[in-house]
């Protein structure tokens, strides 16, 4: 079947800003799907919030609208489309993850899709409930002959305890429609029970909980399946989690293909899982279905269903090279499995299922040290911020390739000191694998293991196996080539072997006996046919191999100058997606600037490891060994010319050094530069040969000599470890007492790692610059004025471009600031510099000689291509040059922006709704110096109110329009917070305040409604935002010293209920702007195109 | 991957070869070196009489992982000639394990090389196609010369009738499931246990009977099955000759496979050897007169002449090319316009495999019931 002509508009959802359970995934998804949509002619239009997204960049669509993914906002979009003359046909919310899905839901539900005569392509409506609704699924599986779990659907916790009295505990519980497994848990008490399912029910948007007999322990798989709209069904990939149920598959490490199945057991699985995607009836594209089998009986049941391409189906594109989005946006449209070709063949069709000829080993990555007083445990709920994928000719050499792509403090196992004690092995905790192969290595036997952890008896012995060549490794008189060949062949990295055998001189000495005795990779392609077919797409892998006849294949590049970009790695706190932008960015201009370009990752994630996004892709670990051997197979098969490193985040800038040491073309900011910003006291020296200032500060090893440097700069005092990244460790402290404890409980301070003592500049406003420099010029991309106080991470507070509230002589002085840091530091290429303006002056905080993290952010709201530019600049071109090619402007810079330039807001989203302590209740949501955000959101508006209001309604849902605003803040604060709240009661606000509040409000002539603090005991104000009562929070912190008892129970009720809540003083009167832009009516979209055009018409 | 190991080498007859450690049983075997792309279903592959004097090599990475059982042969034992794999499992876990691999291989003296870059090797057979070769290790090493002129000693797969060696010596019969619907004759050219166990799931009763059977041993069944089977298709001219006269009495037919290829050469059509075949179960079939895709079990080195669609006159009137593969267009399904006989060159009894194409067999059945009612209404004129 051709592709349907009725189709002439589509409007693309996006997913809006990364969050735990929803990733850069959905902007490789959604990337995939416009450009598809727009390759066979079709107008695309695109609502996402995100503006570190490549799909948001202009170029990707003929209309992007960074807006809310809200019902509003995007009916907003169909009507300025519609007005515009573009009556959108179709809506495609597959691609765009639960975000998508639920939006197309409401506007469904709404009327709106009925209103504008929109058909929903991919899944209907009722495809995607049967799909989602436990219930009708359920009964779908049974249908078909499927197995479920025995269960119950319960809509009140009445309903919940007559369920489990039939079921007995333990049981699952998961809420309806909220993705990522939020609000699910396994309760195995009456307390887990009433708590989460509580929290389930409230947490679902239809009130509703599934509560199910416990498989937890059983193995666990997953399928991932694609369906045309002629009934073709095709299996893309199995994965096989080695954590059993228990543990969310977005926290479980997985394997593809699945390893412990007999044909007739996988076919089972098959038939059942096209049984039921039939039956769902999900028109065309992909699906992904869980499934749980008895380790003894291999009883298959079936968990449940995603109506839509997900995590998984990025994982199962990566891991076979078979395009499930784009796939997914051709059967969307009307296509065929058997009407489109596989790309990777180019003979072959879309209509087969890969077969894998390697292991892909995926890892989740977490960030529970951001978050002290999380439990740890991982269950149902998801909590990963990100994950790497390794591919390898075994499972043990994946493994051992993606634990070391993690760079976590382990780089594989042997690489950190045993802990103390017996191994932890029962209960699923991140790093369970470690302890998994230490107690295999301490005598536990595979069955032993097994029995505790669930995990199968295969991948046990695999490991086993490692710990038995762990020991020939360590009692080998002499490390020669076989067995080195075999250890590496096992995924065993120099660093574990130089770990095992000191006398080599560590990995340096490790690598040099190995290249002498000629043991290096071979690199292998992932192709989808193992080898059947021959391969177009330069996709590859490492891979060691015993046999003498052993073949690479990278194909000679002789014609054009290569170079290589080392991307980000797994996503983490203060390290995401914004970092993958840069680095497409940088293909995509050095490819039009005539390089060959290549990337290395090791992201499943995102678009950078999309096999056609560079001219070559190697899916590897992001260490020095790793990246060496490419750089050396690279120089094998032409010429690179340059490694670019600075763009990736602070992954690849770490290895900087090693790599120029090694002879490594790396190019742009040098290594000894990077060092001079790094480095405290040359950075310092760099500062004062320049003239700027920087807060005081000193390095402490004890706690007299901190007392001493706080006594002599003044409290407040900004107090870190050394050498941490994304404000580690870091702390406001305000008096000695807390100072004490800080160091108290720094246990890894010592004289090579002091604590920094910073002075804290209380009430300053904090300034945030990226600027390219070629050595000669500089080029100011953007000033953002934070609008949050400094103290707050510049990653976790929102921010505006062009500033609202700087002068202009402020301005200029910070272009003079940046321009001598620029020229200082000796920086060729992005430049990120934080500065504090306390008073009249202007404060050096930190220079990073790098892509920052809002990059994208100033491209956007700029429209200029800054990482485009620096990636240029690094290969040698000039600014003036950029200039003159048109890809910078001619004249000016995004420093000096036009008069009516569009002011856009950045707003982070944080995760402390998925996060709960030990005992169940809720973490503090509590903004400091270390970052916690996973992602960012854009509000661009003509001026700052409505743009600040989109930027709520796009990270938090909208803010309230009426209703009851609740205001409790610190003394300090006090004074400032009476204007804006005046002018919440002027627009018609109920205040509610405790009584400290409430007389200060009193005083200066405002009435409110005084309620009791939580500590006060009777009906407190916990109860009244847990019961759904008030619509807005302003809550500030006093200090940052630890948690005042009623702060944290009330900002964690807000979390829990998903009620704005607002802890600064700043973002309260930001609010307030932006509730009467919205009042006002004065809230529209407008395509980034448009804004884009403006922008530059300005300039010319 | 720990221990001592030993060495072995898979030979090929070009000349190249790859040096690996001894799997299984010790000695020499020789075939012919194909590659099959399934990622499960071992047990099956091996035990497929389809594979005889083949050594496989199996693109899957890992091996074993699930161990050998008492429920998955698809014949007495197993066939290859040699097996070829990367890395062999030393565990196997599985509920319905009952012991391994490793030693099913070593019991039945199946020498196998484990150990090499097999993802070389198969690129090696796709550009250079299938050819013969040898797996050697133990007392049969010896230099590099000597055991590729063992290997050039030994007889090409064009021309060799290798079903004769595989068919059951005496006729057996696989009870219906339930009642008996049908009775079927089937000639057994390599037959896997897994095909009568679908038809007897459809109340078929299954005689299954040597390659050299006559057509008065079929005569009086209510259909005809032609199996899978090793080997080259020109070589069967008896199963031809029977089957031209199964078809002359208009008995519902079905084939499979080599039973594709020997209803092809019935109907007039040559058959020619593949490259490097199809192997595994991932492989497209599209049925001309529906248009839609199935993903099906493939194990064929040998093909019958055809295009997509075709239509020709045969002796038995008008046939039809119904089925072929998108990947390169090759004949995948057979079937007489007004006669009961269809034949498919894939495996919709799959085991390895996908179930997709599992509902031939009700159309076999479908067949046999039109036909005799067919044959009831003439009877009642």
């Amino acid at each position: 079947m051709p592709r349907r002509d009725d189709i002439r508009h589509v409007l693309v959802i996006g997913s809006g800003p990364i969050v735990i359970g929803q990733a850069c995934e959905f902007d490789y998804s959604g990337t995939q799907a416009c450009r598809v949509l727009r390759d066979e002619g079709i107008r695309v239009s695109l609502v996402n919030s995100n503006p570190a997204t490549i799909m948001t960049d202009p170029e990707f669509a003929d209309a992007t609208y960074v807006e809310p993914i809200t019902p509003e906002f995007v009916e907003k979009v169909i009507e300025a489309e519609r007005d515009a003359g573009f009556p959108v046909t179709a809506i495609l919310a597959t691609l765009g993850g639960q975000t998508a899905l639920n939006t197309a839901i409401a506007l469904h539900d709404n009327g709106a899709l009925a209103r504008h005569g929109i058909e929903l392509i991919g899944a209907d409506v009722e495809s995607i409930q049967r799909g989602e609704d436990r219930l009708k699924f359920k009964e779908i599986v049974l249908g078909v002959g499927g197995e479920v779990p025995r269960s119950a659907v319960c809509h009140s916790m009445e309903e919940v305890r007559a369920a489990v009295g039939e079921l007995g505990l333990p049981v699952v519980i998961r809420p309806s429609f909220t993705m990522g497994g939020l609000g699910s848990g396994m309760a195995h008490t009456e307390a887990d029970l009433e708590r989460l399912a509580g929290g389930g029910l409230a947490a679902s948007p239809v009130t509703e909980v599934l509560i199910e007999e416990s498989v937890l322990g059983w193995k666990e798989f997953e399928l991932e399946l694609m369906r045309d709209r002629h009934d073709n069904v095709v299996v893309i990939c199995s994965i096989e989690n080695i954590d059993p149920m228990g543990v969310h598959t977005g926290d479980s490490i997985t394997v593809a293909p699945a390893m412990t199945l007999t044909d007739r057991e996988y076919q089972h699985m098959r038939d059942v899982g096209i049984a039921v995607l039939r039956a769902v009836g999900v028109d065309t594209g992909g699906c992904n279905i869980q499934f749980a089998v008895h380790p003894e009986t291999g009883r298959l049941v079936v968990i449940e269903m995603n109506p839509r391409v997900s995590r998984s189906s990025a994982l199962a594109s990566k891991a076979t090279g078979f395009p499930i989005a784009k796939i997914a946006a051709r059967l969307a449209v009307g296509y065929t499995l058997d009407e489109i070709r596989n790309d990777i063949t180019g003979e072959t069709l879309a209509a087969f299922e890969p077969t894998l000829d390697y292991v892909a080993v995926k890892i989740p990555r977490f960030a529970f040290e951001k978050f002290p007083g999380a439990d740890p445990e991982l269950t149902t709920t998801m909590k990963s911020v990100g994950e790497a994928m390794a591919l390898g000719r075994s499972f043990p050499e994946a493994l051992g390739k993606a634990l070391r792509s993690m760079e976590a403090t382990a780089a594989g196992f042997w690489t950190t000191p045993d802990p103390v004690g017996d191994p932890q092995i029962r209960v699923p905790v991140d790093g369970r694998i470690y302890e998994v192969e230490r107690a295999l290595r301490s005598g536990a036997t595979v069955a032993e293991v097994a029995a505790e952890t669930g995990i199968d008896p295969w991948f046990l012995d695999q490991i086993l196996a490692l710990t038995e060549l762990r020991t020939e490794i360590l009692d080998a008189p002499v490390l020669e080539s076989v067995l080195l060949r075999r250890a590496k062949r096992a995924g065993i990295s120099d660093r574990q072997i130089a770990a095992l055998r000191p006398e080599l001189a560590g990995e340096d000495g490790v690598r040099t006996l190995r290249h002498r005795l000629g043991v290096r990779p071979v690199y292998k392609t992932v192709d989808t046919c193992a080898a059947e077919f021959r391969a177009l797409t330069p996709y590859h892998y490492s891979a060691y191999e015993t046999d003498p006849g052993a073949e690479s294949e990278i194909a000679a590049q002789p014609d054009r100058p290569k170079v290589l970009i080392l991307g980000s790695g797994p996503n983490r706190i203060g390290q995401g997606i914004e970092f993958d932008y840069s680095c497409v960015h940088a293909v995509m201009a050095l490819r039009e600037a005539g390089f060959e370009t290549v990337m290395v990752n090791c992201n499943p994630e995102t678009v950078s490891t999309d096999y056609d996004t560079a001219d070559r892709l190697y899916f590897e670990p992001l260490t020095f060994e790793d990246v060496l051997e490419v750089v050396h197979a690279e120089q094998e098969s032409g010429t690179v010319v340059g490694v670019i490193v600075q763009l990736g985040g602070q992954t690849p800038l770490g290895l900087a050094a090693r790599l120029t040491a090694a002879g490594v073309p790396v190019v742009g900011t040098s290594a000894a530069a990077i060092d001079l910003a790094e480095d405290r006291g040359a950075f310092g020296e760099v500062l004062r040969r320049a003239g700027l200032p920087a807060p005081s500060f000193g390095m402490a090893t004890t706690f007299d000599s901190a007392r001493e440097i706080a006594a002599r700069i003044g409290y407040p005092v900004l107090v870190r470890p050394s050498y941490v990244l994304g404000g580690r460790g870091m702390e406001i402290v305000y008096d000695d007492e807390t100072l004490a404890g800080y160091i108290a409980r720094a246990t890894t301070i010592s004289d090579e790692r002091p604590v920094l003592v910073d002075r804290f500049l209380d009430d300053a406003v904090e300034i945030d610059v990226d600027a390219l420099c070629d050595g000669v010029e500089v080029f100011v991309g953007g000033v953002m004025e934070h609008i949050e106080e400094a103290g707050i991470h510049s990653g976790d507070s929102s921010c505006t471009l062009p500033p609202v509230t700087l002068g202009r002589s402020v301005i200029e002085a910070v272009r003079r600031s940046t321009e001598a840091i620029a020229h200082g530091i000796g920086v060729r290429g992005l430049l990120n510099v934080q500065y504090a303006l306390h008073g009249e002056t202007l404060y050096v905080l930190e220079a990073n000689p790098r892509a920052s993290r809002t990059v994208p952010f100033v491209s956007k709201a700029t429209a200029v291509p800054l990482a485009k530019a620096a990636a240029r600049i690094m290969l040698g071109a000039t600014i003036a040059e950029l200039r003159g090619e048109g890809l910078l402007p001619a004249e000016g810079d995004g420093g000096e922006l036009p008069p009516d330039a569009p002011v856009a807001v950045k707003e982070a989203v944080l995760p402390f709704n998925r996060f709960r302590t030990a005992d169940g209740r809720g973490v503090d949501p509590l903004l400091g110096p270390e970052m916690k955000s996973t992602g960012e959101v854009m509000g661009i508006d003509a001026s700052f109110g409505p743009a600040f209001a989109k930027s709520q309604a796009a990270a938090y849902g909208s803010l309230p329009a009426t209703g009851r605003v609740f205001v409790s803040v610190a003394d300090r604060d006090k004074r400032a917070m009476v204007f804006p709240i005046r002018r919440l009661a002027d627009l018609g606000f109920e205040i509610l305040a405790t009584d400290g509040t409430a007389d200060v409000l009193r005083r200066n002539g405002l009435t409110t409604t005084v309620v009791r603090k939580h500590s006060a005991g009777g009906e407190t104000i916990v109860d009244l935002i847990l019961d759904g009562q008030v619509d807005m929070i302003i809550n500030t912190p006093y200090g940052n010293s630890g948690p005042r008892v009623d702060g944290y129970e009330i900002r964690a009720a807000a979390v829990s209920r998903g009620v704005p809540c607002i802890t600064t003083v700043q973002g309260a009167a930001a609010a307030v702007q932006g509730i009467e832009a919205e009042a006002a009516g004065r809230i529209g979209v407008r395509s980034l195109q448009e804004t884009h055009a403006q922008l530059q018409k300005a300039r010319t | 991957m720990s221990g001592r190991s030993t060495r072995a080498v898979l030979v090929l007859e070009d000349g190249r070869i790859f040096r690996g450690e001894a799997y299984g049983a010790l000695g020499t075997g020789l075939g012919e070196a194909v590659f099959t792309t399934g990622m499960t279903g071992y047990q099956e592959t091996l035990t497929d009489p389809s594979y005889h004097r083949q050594i496989v090599v199996q693109t899957a990475p890992q091996i074993g992982n699930t161990g050998w059982n008492d429920e998955d042969d698809e014949s007495a034992g197993i066939q290859v000639a040699g097996y070829v794999v990367r890395d062999p499992s030393r565990s196997a876990s599985n509920w319905r394990s009952t012991g391994s691999l490793a030693d099913a291989l070593r019991e039945q003296g199946i020498v196998s090389v484990s150990g090499i870059d097999t993802r070389a090797l198969v690129r090696h057979l796709r550009e250079r196609g299938a050819m013969r070769a040898g797996v050697f290790s133990g007392d049969d090493l010896a230099a590099d010369d000597v055991l590729v002129q063992r290997v050039l000693d030994s007889p090409r797969m064009e021309g060799s009738d290798l079903f004769g060696a595989v068919t059951t010596r005496e006729p057996y019969v696989v009870p219906a499931v339930g009642a008996t619907r049908f009775r079927v004759a089937a000639l057994d050219v390599g037959i896997k246990s897994n095909t009568p166990r679908m038809l007897a799931q459809r109340g078929v009763e299954t005689h299954v009977l040597p390659a050299s059977s006559t057509i008065e041993q079929v005569e009086g069944f209510d259909g005809f099955f032609l199996s899978n089977g090793p080997g080259d298709p020109a070589t069967a001219d008896g199963p031809v000759a029977l089957t031209r006269q199964v078809l002359e009495r208009r008995i519902p037919l079905f084939g499979i496979c080599f039973g594709n290829q020997i209803l092809g050469r019935a109907l007039g059509r040559g058959t020619y050897k593949l490259p490097y075949g199809h192997r595994g179960i991932n492989i497209p079939v599209i049925e001309h007169a529906t248009g839609r895709v199935a993903i099906t079990s493939q194990n064929h080195g040998f093909a019958v002449e055809g295009e997509a669609g075709e239509e020709f006159d045969t002796p038995f009137g008008a046939a039809r090319i119904t089925h072929t593969c998108p990947n390169d267009g090759c004949v995948e399904g057979l079937a007489l316009v007004d006669a009961p006989a269809f034949s498919v060159q894939y495996h919709p009894e799959a085991a390895a495999g996908p179930h997709d194409a599992a509902d031939l067999f009700d159309r076999f059945v479908d067949l046999m019931a039109a036909t005799a009612e067919g044959r009831s209404t003439e009877g009642s004129r």
